[in-house]
Formats: structure tokens, sequence, C-alpha cells
């Protein structure tokens, strides 16, 4: 049965990214890239991996789509079609998945309990994590204790990717932004009208939109609150709740203006967050340092080590969590508040 | 059911190959960044099928679990749930590097974009 899941599946993941190769549209291939990630979200479940499904879901099918259309509504939504025939191209990758088919010859059946991989550090997570560690979730433990290291780096990687954004798009709008809320700039032009009534056009259209969206922010901070602190117990931690709490705020903005969701969560306040979420979490390394144990050694935080656990990896995941919501919609806000080009 | 397996193998493959080929042979920036994050998924999907053991469930213990009861590696399953979110963040560095290329050029296609470089 699982088998045929398996197999139903990766057949639906191959007919879409063949449509995705030959589609010119654009738009369409970013819807098609969403389903693929959700394809690829029901399939890892399948195969067990319940935290990564839960963020390929929320990441790839959400946030990602919602990046990838606001880029594509400031350039062109058509691709071009090529000046000439890509056989070299072709050759290349038939080449390298040759010889890539050919490498797994040599690699264990699927589902092979007894393959390499499941033999050294996978045994010692999954046998002693719940009394060195403490959390039921063995994911959440190998991600915040014993990977600690590895997930700050991620956490960095992300924090420097929000910088990168900020500093190639940043938010050059003020002026305009200050015009459109009617406040008091002395040249009120007619160009600024313009812009007030074309930017208040699209938001007013959607009455069914707007009601069931209000409905339907807060239940989903509500569920990424549960996601977060719920990621010990069950699929979910910082990572996945960021994403989520970063999707509500994205929906408040769609759905009204980026400019009215600027004003609920402000870029300044973003910022201050993502380097809050990131300090947090460096600072309990630290701490565990002035404590006496090693850097991100949760052991010494509390008396018992597995209450000093509990706390570091609930420090760190809320760390975590801050971090991926401010830079998601820093993101959002650095690409949806950009003039539009010559779409 | 060892078959089964190597299907799955192969059609990560496939998929990698599929995003690959659109990342080098597409002169579309958009599509490119379309192409790496189908290639990006397939890689995740290659990892999480290794890390799956037959019989084997999610690696959470809660009261259901009995004594001996197998579960799939959770280190893979670490290692791809902070790729994918890293992987997003440099979907949007790319993004924003296509979008400041449309300003300054006009066209987020290659050929155009490079005659340009070369008409100047």
């Amino acid at each position: 049965m699982e088998a045929a899941v398996d197999i139903v599946l990766l057949s639906f993941l191959c007919v879409t990214v063949i449509v995705i190769v030959y589609i010119r549209k654009l738009f369409c291939a970013i819807m098609l890239l969403g389903i693929f990630s959700l394809l690829s979200a029901s399939l890892f479940i399948t195969m067990d991996a319940v935290d990564v499904a839960f963020t390929e879901a929320a990441v790839g099918t959400g946030i990602s789509s919602i990046l990838l259309l606001s880029a594509l509504s400031l350039t062109h939504t058509r691709e071009r079609r090529p000046s000439h025939q890509p056989y070299l191209a072709l050759l290349v990758v038939a080449v390298t998945g040759a010889v890539l088919v050919y490498g797994t010859m040599d690699l264990p059946p699927f589902g092979d309990p007894d393959s390499a991989i499941h033999r050294h550090m996978a045994v010692r997570f999954i046998v002693d994590s719940p009394q060195e560690v403490g959390p039921p979730n063995v994911v959440t433990s190998v991600l915040a204790s014993y990977r600690g290291y590895d997930t700050l780096g991620e956490a960095t990687v992300i924090f420097t990717a929000g910088i990168a954004l900020v500093g190639l798009l940043g938010f050059s709008r003020r002026k305009e932004f200050k015009v459109r809320l009617g406040g008091v700039l002395p040249d009120t032009t007619p160009v600024a009208v313009q812009v007030l009534d074309a930017s208040n056009a699209p938001s007013t259209d959607h009455l069914v939109l707007r009601i069931v969206g209000k409905m339907f922010i807060p239940l989903i901070m509500l569920f990424a609150l549960y996601v977060q602190f719920h990621g010990d117990y069950g699929p979910g931690g910082g990572f996945q709740a960021g994403v989520i709490f970063a999707s509500a705020i994205m929906l408040y903005a769609m759905i009204f203006n980026v400019e009215k969701a600027m004003l609920v969560v402000t870029p300044t306040a973003l910022r201050l967050l993502a380097v809050l979420g990131l300090m947090l979490y460096g600072g309990v390394g630290v701490l565990c340092m002035f404590l006496g144990g090693n850097f991100l050694d949760y052991n010494v935080l509390a008396h018992e080590p597995l209450h000093g656990q509990h706390l570091g990896i609930f420090l760190i995941e809320l760390g975590v969590g801050i971090t991926v919501f401010a830079i998601m919609v820093t993101m959002f806000y650095a690409l949806g508040n950009r003039k539009g080009g010559s779409a | 059911m060892s078959w089964v397996g190597h299907y799955n193998y192969w059609v990560a493959i496939f998929l990698m190959m599929s995003g690959f080929y659109v990342v080098i042979s597409r002169g579309n920036l958009i599509k490119k960044l379309i192409g790496l994050n189908v290639f990006s998924t397939s890689v995740f999907l290659l990892y999480i099928s290794m890390g799956k053991v037959n019989g084997g469930t999610a690696p959470i213990y809660c009261e259901h679990i009995h004594p001996g009861q197998l579960f799939s590696n959770p280190v893979p399953h670490v290692l791809i749930l902070t790729a994918i979110v890293v992987g997003v963040a440099t979907t949007a560095v790319g993004l924003a590097l296509t979008v400041r290329i449309n300003e300054r050029y006009g066209t987020i296609e290659e050929d155009e974009i490079r005659a340009k470089d070369d008409s100047l």
C-alpha cells in the first residue's frame, strides 16, 4: 500500500516537473512549483519525515510561491522563446543523470534497516536522546541540542540573506508611503492621489477575501504558536512556526495593503526582532559557557541536566522562530513594496 | 520490494536533472530560479528516501510506541529541515538580484542582458 502511494506521488511529481520545463508562462510555472512542493511534502510524510513535510508545505508551497509571485509582478510574466535549441544542455543533463543512476547501483535498497547510514549516530540519537536530551521528538533533540551549532549556522544564513535582500532592495518608497496613508506631506500632487486610488482599488473589491481573511489570520497565528511550543512533543519547531507566523502577516498584507501591514509590523521592529532572535540563540550558547559548560551545552542551565536541556531547547527554538519570522516578513516587504518595473 | 527503492532514487535523479536542465538551458532568470527550486527539492527527496526504514515510523516517542519499534533515521530529517529554510532564503536573494537586474536592464532574459552589456 505504501509503495503504491509512493509510486503515484512520484509519477505526479514527474508530470509536474515536465510541465514546468515546457511551459512558458512563468505564472503557471510558479503555481506548478507550489504543487510540486506540496506533492513532495506528501511524499515526505509517507517516508516518516513529518517535520520535513511540515516545513516543505509551509515554505515551499507558501512562502516561496509568494516571493516568486511578488518578484514576477515586478518583472515580465512570459518567458521568451530561446534563440537556439539547447542540445548541449540536454547532452550534459543526460550524461550527468546516467552517471548518477549508475551511482545508485551501489546504494543499499530502499528502507533497508541495516544500511550504513542507520548504523552509527542515528542509533545513538534514537536510543539515548530521551535520557540525554529529553524531548520525545528526536528530530527536535538532534536539531536543537546535538547539532545546535549547525542550526545556529543556518539561522545566521537566513539572517544574512535577509540583510542581503534589504541591502539590494531596501525600502525606498517611504515618502510615497506617507502620502498614501493620507499623511500631511506639503506637496500633495495629483500623481500621489492617483497612486492612492490605485492602491486602494484592489483591496476594497474583495469583500469575501477580507472577511474570510480576518477570520483566518488569528487562527493561523494561534497555530503558529502551538507549533512553536509543541515542537518538542510533536512535529514542529522554530523554523515551521516562524514561517507560519510570517504567512499570517503576509496574508494580511496581501488582502489589505503592504502599507497597512507595515503599520502593524513595522520594518524597524522586524529588524530588531531578527537580531533579537539570533542574539537569543547565541546568548544561550554564551550563557552556557559562563555557567561552566561548553558553548550550547544546555546541561548547565539548570540544576538537573534534563531541565537545562529543556530550557535551552525552548529558548533557542524561540530564537530561531523569531528570526525566521522576522526575516521572512522582511523579505516579503522588500519584494512586495517595490515599485513595479516594466511588467 | 527493493526495486521500489531504486525507483525512488531514480525519480529523484530524474527530477534533479530536469531542474538542472531548466537552470542551464533557459535564459529567463526567474525560470532558472524555479529550476533551482526543483533541483533542491529533489535533493531533499533523495535524502529523505535514504532515511526511510521499512516498518519504521516517524522518530517521535509517544505512549503508543511499543518497545522495539523501529524509527526512521532522524539525521537526514534534521539536515533537510534546515536546508529547506535556507533554500527559500537563497531563492529570495536570487529574486532580489533579478528584480534589480530588471530595473537596470529592463529585461530578465540572459541573451538580452548580455547584448546590452556588449553594446556598452
